[in-house]
């Protein structure tokens, strides 16, 4: 008997074994995503020996089956027997290491990262270095690309000649004929200048960063900014001016919009890499420029950082620079001729006033606020309201208010029905805001007048609204001011409409509580289920099984079971199918 | 190297062994396009049909002499099905508008392909292994008996005969309300655009749901429509820079560092025009079919119905060099426009030396031109004159009226079905193809075979 044991613990696993080559790329999937369950079952001679080499030759395989082999072989040291056997892994994961697709690469690489930690230092120079180097000069550009990934791991832990040799590698590689190594190699040059000694990193990597950032290609170029970021943090700030600065101030100005755009995308991270001394006397004229730069992208990506910036400035004399430097600049940008620059200045201006307090934020930001409120275009004003919170702290909203209230109705009535429901999500933010009284003046028309809106998506934001406002305000308030009119609309012409009040009723009812729910909601959905239209009615079994919970027990039997019974003999389908999940989910049969 | 060219491998359809030389062809086998990859080992067409055929140059034998660097068939796909626009009540062809290789990565090979409306990135690649030794059933895929499974076996990867597979890796989509007529892949290696009648995107080869439009010349009001884009291409080494051309005979450079939608050229080459030959066909035959930078990067090929033109990119004023392709067509025009055939987009080719140009004619004639010596040849593909290994006869048209020599054939006899559109020319070695409608012919320069 216990060979037909053995059977039944082998057959799930011959099945693994052989899906891994089944027609069906989800098998493979499948098979390769249990692939430990193999390795175990193998156990670890079969797998090194058997497995492994199967799985290094199994790289004709579609990009997701690669990349999931890519990700279990970085788990894969025990099963091959532990840290001593740790290099078997290598093999696979080499050859995955140069296939076309970056994906599968770059997990891969990550992969060896992985376990390249999992190296005695030994096994690192007699293993791990030589994949490296073999990678870093084979004949395609796949492999040199990913060995670029893997200096920085192996570099601390070998001895002193193979660090020279992987400075020699790296170097080649930073000059390599093909755009792409040279990529690859700017993008992990701030990894690697981390792991250098830092002499090496003042005779090498500066002068390869120096090369990079001259390099003919735009792509290339614009990723040693990155790297100038990890290369100023490392370097002492008395070698910033002469080895950095230079290269930082000929990308700020680069001819390429591209690579003023990384610098524009990168400026906070660089504002803090550079220091205070620095910043103040070449950042902020170079991000002057960058603000006023001729490309909309450059410009979109300067006024994204426009908040960051001002808070990071030294705080001796922040205001001075903001108010003398930034602010000009600020002033223009809001009448800009490109509406994504605009809408990135929106989306942060609000943020200045915390920085200026609240004397500057009335006399120079209020204006510029304002001017943004009544904005042509749609996003840049609802990102002024978006951010209405940051002021609110510093001068309080009623200084806005007179101006806010055009802009918000003006939002709300826009043709374009995206606009309308990114207004109402703020609805909301703004109820809390502006307080009750405000609300119920001027915004609680709009609400309601936003569920009977032509397009469902603003109909069903509009109730979801009406949630978050009962939530805010609480069940008085919503007794009071919206559940009246929402049970109006039950009587409406329109069966969208009269659907419209179970979606609210559904959503409502439990921030309602009990009482409302049973006294005022129920006697209303039941009473619509006798409506001529099934939409209806099936709603109106969907709307009891939601409210049912909140409901009484007595309630239940006595009001909800005889109306779902009878709506579970309708003559439609769907309304008997609703009726009857319902009777079940509330257990009334 | 103009005067003896040799035939080396005759066309795609002798290899189908067709009894009857001229025997029917369907529209769908008419080839569209023709384009070698970086090193010249491989050649692909693409045709009406939407296939893509590739062939490989064998590798130098020592047995036989001669055939070495013949084309073979490699591997052949189909790229495109035909398709239906339901929005717009459209039916998108099949044919294949284009082919760009893209520089060699890995072991694989990769190309883009488009029609009028979605482009692909196909993979190349052989296989050599295949697994071999299941578990539960026997290489036949009889299921075994459960009970004779006593331990597991790992499958081993057993060699095989050589197959050559092409899988689709990306498909770019929706992006082109017109009709795209280039592709072209940027020196970075990691971008290339495509332009339709209207507009220029450019597209991550990695990426296919989001492209960036970097040149749109589409009106607010399509009644003051008055030009279209007709090719456009990446330099060859800068790649911030791309040129295209359009239906009024001009050149568009544009610097891609400047801004980041190119609506401002950068430079702009334009001949002025002759106000004397002004006529009713002059906007028709001056729209330039498409437009080659030379390997050098420093200078411009372009097509119009007429010329082939040369232009340096540092003289926009006008072109360096004007070659006359068929001149003698010059008072044919108001017929041409009849049948359609003033329409033609031919296409044109530079050498690997940047020295001589190539494009095509009618009567399956082609046309070459060395710059260095002024001398020009015009010579036909066809099968009466291509027997393998044959030296092809330079041909000449007398132009009506003119003094007639033996031999030569009158514009009158002239052939307009037969026209050669698409030329491709090897990137180093004097390697020509030519794609005369539903026949590939490829040869090679005598003096260049008799060396090796």
């Amino acid at each position: 008997m216990a060979g037909a044991d053995q059977d039944d613990s082998l057959y799930p696993i011959a099945v693994l074994i052989d899906e891994l080559r089944n027609e069906d790329v989800q098998l493979r999937l499948n098979s390769i995503k249990k692939l430990s369950t193999i390795a175990l079952a193998l156990g670890v001679e079969r797998t090194r020996t058997e497995l492994l080499p199967f799985l290094t030759d199994t790289i004709y395989d579609e990009d997701e089956v690669l990349l999931a082999l890519a990700e279990q072989l970085g788990n894969f040291t025990m099963l091959v027997g532990g840290p001593e056997y740790v290099h078997c892994l290598l093999p696979p994961l080499e050859s995955l290491a140069t296939v076309e697709e970056t994906v599968v690469r770059d997990k891969a690489v990550e992969s060896l990262r992985k376990i390249s930690q999992e190296h005695s230092p030994v096994d690192l120079e007699v293993h791990f270095e030589p994949l490296v180097k073999r990678l870093a000069s084979g004949d395609w550009f796949t492999s040199r690309t990913s060995a670029c990934g893997l200096f920085s791991v192996c570099y601390p832990r070998v001895s002193s000649t193979v660090k020279a040799e992987i400075r020699q590698h790296f170097r080649t590689l930073c000059s390599d004929d093909t755009p792409m190594v040279r990529r690859a190699a700017a993008s992990k040059l701030g990894e690697f200048a981390k792991v250098l000694e830092l002499d090496y990193v003042k005779s090498d990597i500066i002068s390869l960063f120096t090369a990079l950032a001259s390099d003919e290609q735009d792509s290339v170029r614009l990723l040693a900014v990155e790297a100038c970021v990890s290369i100023a943090t490392l370097l002492p700030q008395e070698d910033l001016e002469s080895l950095v600065m230079p290269t930082l101030r000929q990308a700020a100005e680069d001819k390429s919009w591209r690579v003023r755009y990384m610098v524009a995308d990168k400026f906070s991270e660089l504002q803090k890499a550079v220091g205070p001394e620095i910043t103040k006397n070449d950042l902020v004229p170079a991000f002057q420029n960058l603000l006023k730069d001729c490309e909309a992208e450059v410009r979109a990506a300067a006024a994204n950082k426009v908040k960051e910036f001002c808070e990071n400035l030294p705080e001796d004399n922040r205001e001075q620079i903001i108010m003398t430097h930034i602010l000009p600049c600020v002033k223009e940008l809001v009448s800009d001729t490109n509406q994504h620059v605009k809408s990135a200045l929106a989306s942060v201006i609000m943020g200045l006033s915390t920085i200026l307090g609240k004397d500057n934020t009335i006399e120079h930001l209020l204006p510029l606020f304002l001017a943004q409120l009544k904005d042509e275009c749609p996003e840049v004003r609802l990102n002024i309201i978006s951010n209405l919170d940051c002021v609110n702290e510093v001068i309080g909203i009623r200084q806005l208010s007179q101006s806010l209230l055009p802009a918000i109705v003006e939002l709300a009535e826009d043709a374009k029905w995206r606009v309308r429901l990114a207004i109402i999500e703020y609805m909301p933010l703004l109820a809390g805001q502006l307080g009750v009284e405000f609300f119920d003046e001027k915004l609680n028309t709009l609400c309601m007048a936003w569920l009977i809106d032509h397009v469902y998506a603003i109909r069903e934001a509009a109730t979801c609204n009406l949630m978050k406002l009962v939530e805010k305000f609480g069940a008085e308030w919503a007794q009071n001011t919206i559940v009246p009119k929402v049970l109006g609309m039950a009587n409406d012409p329109n069966y969208l409409h009269r659907m419209t009040t179970l979606f609210c009723i559904n959503a409502l009812s439990e921030a309602c509580g009990q009482d409302i729910t049973t006294k005022q909601m129920l006697p209303v959905v039941l009473k619509m289920s006798n409506d001529q239209v099934a939409n209806v009615r099936f709603n109106v079994a969907k709307s009891l099984q939601k409210i049912g919970p909140v409901l009484d027990s007595n309630a239940l039997q006595t009001e909800v079971k005889p109306v779902l019974e009878k709506l579970a003999t309708d003559t439609d389908m769907d309304v008997k199918y609703f009726a009857q999940e319902a009777i079940s989910v509330l257990v009334l049969a | 190297m103009l005067s003896p060219i040799q035939v080396l491998c005759s066309d795609i359809t002798t290899l189908s062994l067709e009894p009857e030389p001229f025997a029917s062809y369907t529209e769908a086998d008419i080839i569209s396009t023709v384009e070698f990859n970086h090193t010249g080992e491989l050649l692909a067409t693409g045709d009406k049909g939407g296939r893509v055929v590739i062939f490989q140059r064998e590798p130098e034998s020592k047995i036989e002499p001669f055939s070495q660097g013949e084309y073979n068939v490699y591997s052949t796909f189909q790229s495109h099905e035909p398709e239906f626009d339901y929005l717009k009540s459209l039916e998108i062809e099949e044919k294949i508008n284009k082919i760009r290789w893209l520089p060699q990565q890995n072991a694989a090979h990769f190309l883009l392909s488009t029609n009028d409306k979605t482009i692909k990135l196909w993979k190349v690649s052989e296989r050599d292994k295949r697994p071999e030794g299941y578990n539960l059933k026997d290489e036949e895929g009889h299921i075994k008996d459960i009970s004779t499974v006593t331990s597991l076996q790992v499958p081993v990867l057993m060699p095989m005969d050589l197959m050559v597979e092409v899988s689709p890796r990306r498909v770019f989509a929706n992006a082109h309300t017109y009709h795209v007529n280039s592709i072209s892949v940027n020196s970075d290696y990691e971008t290339y655009m495509s332009a339709d009648d209207l507009r220029i995107n450019l597209w991550h080869l990695d990426i296919t749901d989001r492209s960036f439009n970097i040149v749109d010349i589409k009106p607010t009001n399509m009644e003051d429509l008055t030009e279209v884009i007709t090719a456009a291409e990446f330099h060859p080494h800068h790649c911030n820079l791309f040129v295209y051309s359009s239906s009024k005979g001009t050149l568009r450079l544009c610097d891609m560092r400047e801004a980041a939608l190119c609506d401002k050229h950068s430079k702009l080459f334009e001949e002025p025009e002759d106000p004397s030959a002004r006529s009713f066909f002059s906007e028709i035959i001056s729209s330039v079919s498409d437009v080659k930078f030379s390997h050098s990067g420093r200078y411009l090929l372009t097509r119009d119905y007429l010329t082939a033109k040369v232009w340096d990119l540092n003289m926009e004023s006008k072109p360096l060099e004007t070659y006359q392709v068929h001149d003698y067509l010059r008072s044919k025009l108001c017929s041409l426009y009849e049948n359609d055939c003033i329409f033609d987009k031919f296409e044109c080719a530079w050498n690997g030396s940047d020295s001589v140009i190539m494009t095509g004619a009618y009567n399956n004639f082609f046309r070459m031109f060395d710059r260095n010596t002024k001398r020009d040849v015009t010579l036909e593909a066809s099968r009466e004159s291509s027997k393998p290994r044959a030296v092809l006869k330079p041909r000449r048209v007398c132009a009506a009226g003119g003094k007639r020599r033996k031999d030569d054939i009158s514009v009158d006899s002239l052939d307009f079905t037969k026209k050669i559109l698409h030329t491709a020319w090897h990137p180093t070695e004097n390697i020509i193809a030519i794609a005369a409608t539903n026949n590939l012919y490829i040869f090679q320069d005598k003096l260049n075979s008799e060396m090796h």
